[in-house]
């Protein structure tokens, strides 16, 4: 076991490693950065002593290094200009944009995307569980078909289109605005149940937006899993010795089909981060969504790039949260991990 | 087994045992029907289209998908507007509903003429309907003259406005553009995006997977360690992220060609998996130890014993990838990193539903969601259906 978990942690820091050099490559990618943008605007206005300054700050960034050194200092693994601070150091960089430092401007926004994200892959399970259970003991009749039906829409509906419909319909019916996290009027308020309760009823949309289609591929694959172990002789074995219908249910098929629904969580949380980035847009949530889109557009690198290294861990934390939960499952892994 | 087998055989009670001396026959009692030899001698391919007519949907689907891209090259006919046809006494019009009767009486398709008045005192825009005076909407006539891929001026329309009238059917834009016609113009680009988008990863799956299951090793492992990792990051902050850095001065058209390109890119690595695990199960085949065994090449072996087989099951998953592309172009579109006017998608149009405010004075503006979402379902429904009729054999 801890075999298999120092193999886990290893190639995870080996991923994130390959992960860290593709986001650099990509945030450099657009020719010239703020700074050298900033001074060339500022050249050509004629305004020498702030050119000066910017030209000051791009040494003070290090973004006068050959480009390889440039992503050792960001990572932290070399010193820049201001010593070890990187990445591993816990220092995120500088952010042009804001004239304020990565984290200051992240900050509250991180708190919310780890919290959006996971509501909604709780949310995924609570729901598409019992569905996939019902419909799979049930299967051709109505409520099946619905539920067919249902996951055929949900995997087709784009998300962001779903959230900009709701968005209008929302207001237009019940004048209600699911746009932002809170009411504005609670914005700033200090914490209450009623700043609480607004936070959570705003919630509700995104989370069901962005979990929709990840709920839908859960149930299909689910009911699938659940009718294949349904037909296994153990299963027959079971209703034979008259072992009650639902425990039946529950003991042995459920736990199997369960399986590779844990290890689904891998393949879902990149499309539920993505999601959650395309939804926040869409309904202005304060989440990293609109910071990166801001970042991107003005070549604020060090922010991007720290916004998509961010999104990158949580998937690949997640993806070894539900690692270690099926090894915790299944002791063939566990095994398998080791051979 | 079948040898000359003894005709009778004694028994320990001195009987006489009698075996029927003809080899035995398991299909002697059922002769094959015609509809069983038909199915057994048909070829793999007739195959899949049986098992593929089978399933509606997806037939239906497929239909549907194939006469949009039929009418691709002649949008120009379909639409009854230019693309870029401004109206300027019909900015934001409200869409003209389409009547048959008028006062009791069948008319034929018509719409009653609009006119546009500001109101003082709501500061909005107010069309105000004129129902005494239907106006015909014409088909098949001349209308709004285009340039036809260069072969000269045409002046056809499939449907064109009233002599003298509009017809509006979805509405008009801020600028007055009808957005049903910019919707049709629409088509062609958000359609062929998908199509340029899975060719490149096509092209880099079945390269990348096919080099990796074939070659094995080392190629293997790092083809494997790069899925891996593409697998695992979120695609839409990347994809916003590369273009974003295209550059400004670029023209729209290369833009267009770019971000396809960028679609394709991070999309192999489903294909890649697929091709590599389906080469090394094939490998182990008895069909390829034969060819093997008489000398055929690698070359031969790949190209006409092992892609052949797993080719339509590649088509159908690749089919499947399809909407994610066109949903990824109207994404990146409909945030302004993708296409860039005048290359108009459907993205494009959505771009200007990106603002609350204009959307809950004008909602036609949505109208472009409903065929991206058409298209979206059809691709799917048909990707499942190839999907399961791609292995026919089982």
């Amino acid at each position: 076991m801890i075999l298999f978990l120092l193999r886990r942690f290893v190639t995870m820091a080996l991923t994130l490693l390959a992960i860290s050099a593709l986001v650099f490559i990509v945030i450099k990618l657009p020719p010239g950065d703020y700074l050298s943008n900033q001074i060339e605007e500022l050249r050509a206005q004629g305004d020498a002593a702030a050119a000066a300054k910017a030209e000051f700050l791009r040494h003070q960034y290090g973004l006068d290094l050959p480009i390889w050194q440039q992503y050792l200092v960001w990572v932290g693994a070399m010193p820049g200009p201001n010593g070890w601070a990187g990445l591993l150091q816990g220092d995120w960089g500088w952010s042009f944009e804001y004239q304020r430092p990565v984290n200051e401007v992240v900050n509250r926004a991180l708190a919310l995307t780890i919290l959006v994200n996971i509501v909604v892959v709780i949310f995924v399970h609570i729901v598409s569980i019992p569905i996939a259970l019902y419909s799979a003991t049930r299967q051709y009749s109505l409520g099946d078909t619905l539920v067919t039906l249902f996951g055929y829409l949900g995997l087709a509906t784009p998300n962001f289109l779903l959230a900009l419909v709701l968005l209008y319909y929302l207001n237009r019916w019940f004048g209600i605005s699911i746009g932002g996290l809170m009411d504005p009027r609670f914005t700033d308020a200090s914490m209450s149940m009623e700043k609480m309760s607004s936070i959570m009823s705003h919630l509700i949309v995104p989370v069901v937006v962005i979990g929709l289609s990840g709920t839908a591929a859960m149930i299909r694959r689910m009911r699938a899993n659940l009718l294949d172990e349904l037909q296994k002789p153990y299963t027959v074995t079971a209703r034979a010795k008259s072992v009650p219908p639902m425990r039946a249910l529950i003991k042995y098929p459920f736990r199997m089909a369960l399986n590779p629904f844990v290890a689904d969580i891998g393949n879902l949380l990149p499309h539920l981060v993505s999601g959650s980035v395309l939804v926040s847009l869409v309904l202005s949530l304060p989440t990293v969504g609109p910071i990166l889109l801001q970042a991107l557009k003005m070549q604020d690198q060090f922010l991007a790039g720290f916004i998509l290294m961010f999104v990158a861990v949580l998937t690949v934390v997640g993806m070894l949260i539900s690692d270690l939960l099926l090894a915790a499952l299944d002791p063939r892994i566990r095994i398998g991990g080791q051979a | 087994m079948m040898s000359a087998a003894p005709t009778t055989m004694p028994t320990p009670l001195g009987e006489t045992h009698w075996v029927n001396p003809a080899p035995f026959n398991p299909d002697a009692s059922k002769p094959l029907t015609p509809e069983e030899e038909r199915y057994y001698r048909a070829s793999g391919l007739q195959l899949i289209w049986w098992k593929f007519k089978r399933h509606r949907v997806a037939l239906v689907s497929a239909i549907f998908l194939a006469l949009l891209y039929v009418s691709l090259p002649f949008v120009e006919m379909i639409a009854p507007y230019g693309m870029t046809t401004r109206h300027a006494d019909h900015l934001y019009a409200p869409p003209q509903q389409v009547h048959l009767f008028h006062e009791g009486t069948f008319e034929g398709p018509f719409v009653y003429p609009y006119k546009f008045k500001f109101n003082l005192e709501t500061f909005t825009r107010d069309y105000i309907v004129d129902r005494s005076a239907p106006q015909k909407i014409r088909f098949f006539c001349r209308g709004q003259a285009y340039d036809f891929w260069g072969l000269g001026r045409m002046d056809f329309h499939l449907m064109c406005p009233p002599e003298n009238g509009t017809a509006f059917l979805l509405g008009t834009d801020r600028l007055g553009r009808d957005l049903l016609s910019r919707i049709i113009y629409g088509a062609r680009i958000s359609l062929t995006v998908g199509l340029i988008g899975i060719a490149v990863s096509f092209v880099i799956g079945l390269t990348l997977g096919g080099l990796a299951g074939y070659l094995g090793g080392w190629v293997d492992a790092t083809v494997q360690r790069s899925i891996e990792i593409l697998r695992s990051l979120p695609e839409l902050p990347l994809w916003l992220a590369l273009s974003a850095a295209l550059p400004v001065n670029w023209s729209p058209i290369l833009i267009f060609f770019a971000i396809t390109i960028i679609l394709g890119l991070l999309d192999w690595p489903g294909l890649a998996r697929a091709v590599r695990s389906k080469l090394l199960a094939l490998r182990e085949e008895d069909f390829v130890k034969a060819a093997e065994l008489m000398g055929a090449s690698r070359t031969r072996i790949i190209g006409r014993h092992l892609v052949p087989n797993f080719m339509s099951h590649l088509i159908a998953s690749a089919s499947l990838s399809i909407p994610s592309m066109i949903l990824g172009e109207t994404a990146l579109s409909f945030l302004g990193l993708g296409l860039r006017p005048p290359v108009t998608s459907w993205g494009v149009l959505l771009n200007e539903a990106q603002n609350l405010a204009a959307v809950n004075l004008y909602p036609w503006l949505l109208f472009p969601m409903l065929p991206v979402i058409l298209v979206v379902l059809a691709f799917n429904f048909m990707g499942d259906g190839l999907r399961d009729a791609a292995d026919p054999y089982h």
